[in-house]
C-alpha cells in the first residue's frame, strides 16, 4: 500500500501510513534533509515546503493529503541554479547557523510569487517563521532588494 | 584582599609587542596529523594548515560551526599572514583528537593570578579576562566554542601565528630550490617570488618541501597597515551551502539500519522512572525496542515519527520525590529570604565598601531575572553506534568535539581510545551544546549500548528540549546606593543570589569610591548552565537598570550621568557617546516614545545600545530601533561582527520581552514556542550598528551584544511611560495607560 509523492519533479512511491507527517517522509524516506524539524506543531516554519506553489509547514501535513500534489523542497528550489531569493540571501549574507533558512527561503519565495514587491509590513505579516540567530534585519534587506528590482523592472 | 580563582589571558599590549606564537606543533607531530586528517595530495605544513599540490589551502578549525561565522574569520586570519590567494582557501572542522585541541592555545596565555585582587589587574589586561575560560586548566583537552573566544584566542594565537610560520617555511623552501637567501623573496597570492629574477614558485609546488622545516613559534607578523584580508567584510564561506539546504547538521546523520529514538525524561528534574507500560506500544508499527533508563524512557522505532507517537502514548510513571513541590514562587521566596536573612559572603570591597552606607539616605532596589531556555532551532540530538567489538562511534553537533568524545567515553564506561566522535554543524548553540549540558549525549550513548550493533539517533522533541535544558539561572539582586552632594553615587552595594562562584561581571566600571559585592548561595534542583553571555546576561540588566534609576533620582540625563562616571574610561566613554550620537540622543520624540541606553563590557568587547520604543495606550510595546556602538579592538570581519550585534539585539529582545521558564510542581511549565515566545520578523526593530576601532586587544563578537539589550529596553520603557521594570520579562507587566496613571 504505497503512496505516490511528486517531489521536486520526481515521482516516489513510499510505503508509509497515510497520516505520517510529510516532513519525516521527505527527510527519512526520501533523504531530502534540507527540510528541517524545529517544533513539530507548525509554529516555527523550519519545515516549510511548497505544495502546489503554496508554502506549507510539513510537520503537520499528513502525507496522504498531498499524494497528488506538486511538492517542492529547498533541494528542488535551486536545482537549476540558485533562484533569486537564494541569491539575495547570499548578497545580504543572511544565514548564521542556517538551520531555519531552508524554511525561511521556501516561505519567502512562495510569498514573493504572489506579492513581488511587498512593503515591510506585508512581509512581516506574512512571514512568521522563527530564526533564533536573529537574521530578520537581513531577511528584510534581502526582500527589500528583491522588491525594488521588481519595482524598477515594472517602471 | 584575595579574591576568587581568576585567570587572565595575556594579549597584545597597546604597543602590540606581546603577540607570540603558541600551540604550534613540533614538526614530529605532523606525521600523526597527516595520518588523521590529510587526504591524498595534501599535507599539514604546520598546525591547522594543510596545503595541497594543486595549491588548495585548508584551514583546520578547532571549533564547531554554530553559526557565528568564525570559520571565515579564522581563515581570514591564517590566509592574511600566509599571503594566500583567498579563492584557494577552504575551512574544515578539526578531528576530535587531542592533537587538535584548542585548549593549549589558551594555556600559553593563562596566568593564574588567584592571589591578586581584581582591582590590581593592570588596566590594559582587564579587557582580556575570559570568564568561560576561568577553569581552563581543568579543560586542557578541549575544543571549546564558547566565551566568544574563537577569533580573539584561536585566531590571534593560533591562526595568525600558524599562517605566518607556514609562510616563512614556504620562503625557506623556495630559497633552497633557488639557492638564494630568504630576504630576496616576497610572497603574494599563494606564490613565493624571487625578486631579483622574477622567478616564482606556487605554494602547491613548495608545500611538501616546506613541511620538512620546523615552524617558528615567533614568526614575523604583519603590521595592521599591511592587512589585505583582516578587517575586510569578506563573504562567509558557509552561506552558499546554507541557502541550498545542503549543510549536514547533527540531526541529518543517517546510517544504514539506523533506529530512531524518541525520549521522555522525568518531568521533575532528578526524578526517577518508576514504570513504563511497554505492552501498550510494543506492537505498534515500526516499534523496535523500549529502553528504560534511570530517569527516562526511550522508544526506538524504524522511523522517528513512529517512535515519537509511541513515546507520547507510552504510559510512563516518574517519581519526582522531594522536588515535586518546588515552584517559581517558592524559589523566588527563597531568594528574597536569603538576601534578607542569609549570610552574605563578601566578594569584593572597594574603599569603605558597605560601611559607607551609614547615616545617609540609601536608595535600595531589588531586581530579578528568570530562568531562560536556549531554544536553538535544531533540537538537541545525537547518533551513536555501539559496536559488538566494544567501540563506540558518535555523531552530534556540540560546542566541544574533543570534550564530547571524552564525555561519551565516560558515559559508556569505556576507554577514550575506543570512542570516535564526529563533530557536525549545529543549528544554533547559544551555550546549549557546551560541556556540562550534554544530557543528549548521555541518553543517546546509553540507548545505543542497550542495542549493540544498531545505530540509533535520539532526537529531543521541542517539548523535551524546552523542558530538559540547562537554564540561564534565575537570579535576584539587591542594589543599594547613596548619592553624594554632586548627585554621583558615593557607595554602590550589590548583593545577589547565586548557585556558583561570585561573578566578576557584577563589578562596575563606573567611578564610585566605595563598592561592595556579596553573594548568597541559593541552590535549587533546576539545572542551570551558560546561556549566551553567561553572567553578564544578568549583571548587565541589574547594573544598567540601577545606574539609570540613580540618574533619574538625581534628575540628571542618563547619558550625561554615566559619562561623568566614565571620565577615566576613554573606550567606554567613546563607545557610549558614539551610540548616543548616532541615535540622536536628546532630540525630541513623538508622544508615547522613549529612548533608553545601556553599556556593558564582556569578553573584551564594549557594547552600548540605545533603544527607541513606543508604548501604546493599551500597553503594547513596539521596539522601533536599536542603535549599537561596539569597540572590539578591531573587527576581523566587520560584516560578520555587525551580524553578531544584530543577532544579539534580537536574541536579547526575545529574552527581555518574553523569555521566561517557570517551574510548577518541580517541572518546567513551558513546552514549545507558543508558550515560550520569541521575536518574529514583525517584532524586529531597525538595527543600526557602528563599529569603533581601538588599539585594544581583539574582543569577542558572539556574546557581548546581549547584556545591554534588556536594560536599554527597560530604560526606554521608563522614559516613555515612567514605569520602571525590575523583573524580567516585560510581558508580565501591564503598561496600559489606565494602569500607569492609577
Amino acid at each position: 500500500m504505497g503512496i505516490r509523492l511528486k517531489v521536486n519533479g520526481v515521482i516516489h512511491e513510499v510505503d508509509v501510513e497515510s497520516d505520517a507527517p510529510l516532513l519525516w517522509v521527505i527527510r527519512d524516506e526520501l533523504g531530502l534533509t534540507g527540510t528541517k524539524f524545529g517544533c513539530g506543531i507548525a509554529v516555527c516554519g523550519a519545515c516549510t515546503v511548497h505544495v502546489n506553489g503554496q508554502a506549507m509547514r510539513s510537520c503537520r501535513v499528513p502525507v496522504g493529503s498531498v499524494a497528488d500534489a506538486q511538492i517542492t523542497t529547498i533541494e528542488g528550489l535551486g536545482a537549476s541554479g540558485l533562484n533569486a531569493v537564494q541569491q539575495a540571501w547570499i548578497e545580504q549574507q543572511v544565514p548564521q547557523c542556517g538551520y531555519c533558512q531552508s524554511g525561511m527561503i521556501m516561505a519567502v519565495s512562495a510569498f514573493l510569487a504572489s506579492h513581488p514587491a511587498p512593503s515591510d509590513e506585508q512581509l512581516a505579516e506574512a512571514i512568521t517563521n522563527i530564526c533564533r540567530c536573529g537574521t530578520y534585519p537581513r531577511i528584510r534587506a534581502a526582500v527589500r532588494s528583491l522588491a525594488s528590482s521588481k519595482r524598477g523592472g515594472a517602471s | 584582599m584575595i579574591t576568587r580563582r581568576k585567570f587572565l589571558i595575556g594579549t597584545a599590549t597597546a604597543a602590540g609587542a606581546l603577540v607570540v606564537g603558541y600551540g604550534l606543533w613540533p614538526s614530529r607531530r605532523l606525521a600523526r596529523a597527516n595520518l588523521l586528517d590529510a587526504k591524498s595530495g595534501e599535507r599539514f605544513v604546520a598546525s591547522w594548515i594543510k596545503i595541497a599540490d594543486d595549491g588548495t589551502i585548508t584551514v583546520v578549525i578547532p571549533h564547531c560551526d554554530i553559526g557565528t561565522g568564525t570559520y571565515t574569520s579564522l581563515c581570514q586570519m591564517a590566509a592574511e599572514e600566509l599571503d594566500a590567494d583567498w579563492s584557494k582557501v577552504r575551512a574544515e572542522t578539526a578531528p576530535a583528537d587531542p592533537l587538535f585541541a584548542n585548549g593549549p592555545l589558551a594555556e600559553g596565555f593563562v596566568l593564574d593570578i588567584r592571589h591578586m585582587s581584581a582591582d590590581s589587574i593592570p588596566n590594559f589586561l582587564q579587557g582580556a579576562t575570559r570568564n568561560t575560560f576561568r577553569t581552563i586548566a581543568e579543560y586542557m583537552d578541549m575544543q571549546m566554542t564558547g566565551g566568544s573566544s574563537a577569533v580573539s584566542m584561536t585566531g590571534v594565537y593560533g591562526m595568525r601565528v600558524a599562517g605566518a610560520a607556514v609562510r616563512e617555511m614556504l620562503v625557506k623552501a623556495a630559497g633552497t630550490r633557488g639557492s638564494a637567501p630568504a630576504d630576496e623573496f616576497r610572497t603574494e597570492m599563494s606564490q613565493v617570488i624571487h625578486m631579483p629574477s622574477g622567478k616564482s614558485f606556487t605554494y602547491g609546488e613548495l608545500a611538501a618541501e616546506a613541511a620538512q622545516y620546523s615552524p617558528s613559534s615567533h614568526p614575523k607578523l604583519k603590521a595592521k597597515s599591511d592587512y589585505k584580508l583582516i578587517g575586510k567584510p569578506i563573504a562567509r564561506m558557509d552561506i552558499p551551502a546554507k541557502v541550498q539546504g545542503a549543510v549536514q547538521y547533527g540531526i541529518d546523520t543517517k546510517l544504514p539500519g539506523m533506529w530512531y529514538g524518541a525520549i521522555r525524561i522525568s518531568p521533575v528534574f532528578g526524578g526517577k522512572l518508576v514504570s513504563a507500560n511497554e505492552e501498550a506500544v510494543a506492537h505498534w508499527p515500526g516499534v523496535k525496542k523500549i529502553v528504560k533508563l534511570d530517569d527516562a524512557v526511550v522508544v526506538l522505532a524504524d522511523r522517528f515519527w513512529r517512535a515519537n507517537r509511541a513515546v507520547d502514548a507510552l504510559p510512563s510513571v516518574f517519581d519526582g520525590a522531594a522536588n515535586s513541590q518546588v515552584s517559581s514562587k517558592t524559589i523566588l521566596d527563597r531568594h528574597l529570604t536569603a538576601l534578607k536573612d542569609g549570610k552574605i559572603k563578601q566578594d569584593l570591597k572597594v574603599g569603605q565598601g558597605a560601611a559607607a552606607l551609614t547615616n545617609a539616605t540609601v536608595i535600595e532596589r531589588v531586581y530579578n531575572v528568570p530562568y531562560l531556555a536556549h531554544a536553538p532551532m535544531e533540537p538537541v540530538n545525537a547518533t551513536a553506534l555501539y559496536k559488538n567489538d566494544g567501540t563506540l562511534e558518535v555523531w552530534a553537533g556540540t560546542q566541544d568535539g574533543l570534550g564530547s568524545r571524552a564525555f561519551c567515553a565516560k558515559a559508556a564506561g569505556i576507554h577514550l581510545d575506543k570512542v570516535a566522535f564526529h563533530l557536525l554543524p549545529s543549528g544554533g548553540g547559544f551555550g546549549r551544546r557546551l560541556p556540562g549540558l550534554w544530557n543528549f549525549l548521555t541518553y543517546t550513548v546509553k540507548t545505543a549500548m542497550a542495542v549493540p550493533g544498531v545505530p540509533v539517533k535520539v532526537i529531543f522533541s521541542r517539548e523535551q528540549e524546552m523542558q530538559h535544558d540547562f537554564y540561564r539561572p534565575n537570579v535576584t539582586s539587591r542594589l543599594k546606593a547613596v548619592l553624594a552632594a554632586n548627585s554621583a553615587p558615593s557607595v554602590w552595594v550589590n548583593d545577589y543570589t547565586t548557585n556558583e562562584d561570585p561573578n566578576e561581571e557584577a563589578h562596575i566600571f563606573y567611578a564610585v569610591p566605595n563598592q561592595d559585592y556579596g553573594t548568597v548561595k541559593v541552590e535549587t534542583h533546576v539545572p542551570t548552565g551558560p546561556w549566551r553571555s553567561v553572567e553578564a546576561s544578568w549583571h548587565g540588566f541589574f547594573t544598567e537598570s540601577f545606574i539609570d534609576e540613580l540618574a533619574h533620582q538625581a534628575k540628571r540625563d542618563p547619558l550625561e550621568y554615566r559619562s561623568a562616571l566614565l571620565q577615566d574610561k576613554p573606550r567606554h566613554l567613546a563607545t557610549l557617546k558614539l551610540a548616543a550620537d548616532k541615535a540622536g540622543w536628546g532630540q525630541p520624540l513623538p508622544a508615547n516614545r522613549g529612548r533608553g541606553l545601556a553599556i556593558t563590557q564582556c569578553f573584551g568587547t564594549i557594547v552600548a545600545h540605545v533603544a527607541e520604543v513606543e508604548v501604546a495606550d493599551d500597553g503594547t510595546v513596539k521596539v522601533h530601533r536599536f542603535t549599537t556602538a561596539a569597540d572590539c579592538g578591531m573587527a576581523v570581519n566587520p560584516n560578520g561582527f555587525r551580524a553578531q550585534m544584530e543577532s544579539a539585539v534580537i536574541f536579547g529582545l526575545s529574552a527581555a520581552l518574553f523569555g521566561e521558564i517557570t517551574i510548577d510542581r518541580g517541572a518546567v511549565v513551558q513546552e514549545n514556542f507558543p508558550d515560550y515566545p520569541v521575536v518574529h520578523l514583525a517584532d524586529c526593530p531597525e538595527i543600526d550598528v557602528h563599529i569603533r576601532e581601538s588599539d585594544a586587544p581583539l574582543g569577542g563578537a558572539g556574546e557581548p551584544g546581549i547584556p545591554p539589550v534588556a536594560p536599554a529596553l527597560t530604560n526606554a520603557i521608563f522614559a516613555a511611560t515612567g514605569v520602571r521594570i525590575r523583573e524580567l520579562p516585560v510581558k508580565n507587566h501591564s503598561l496600559a495607560k489606565a494602569v500607569r496613571q492609577s
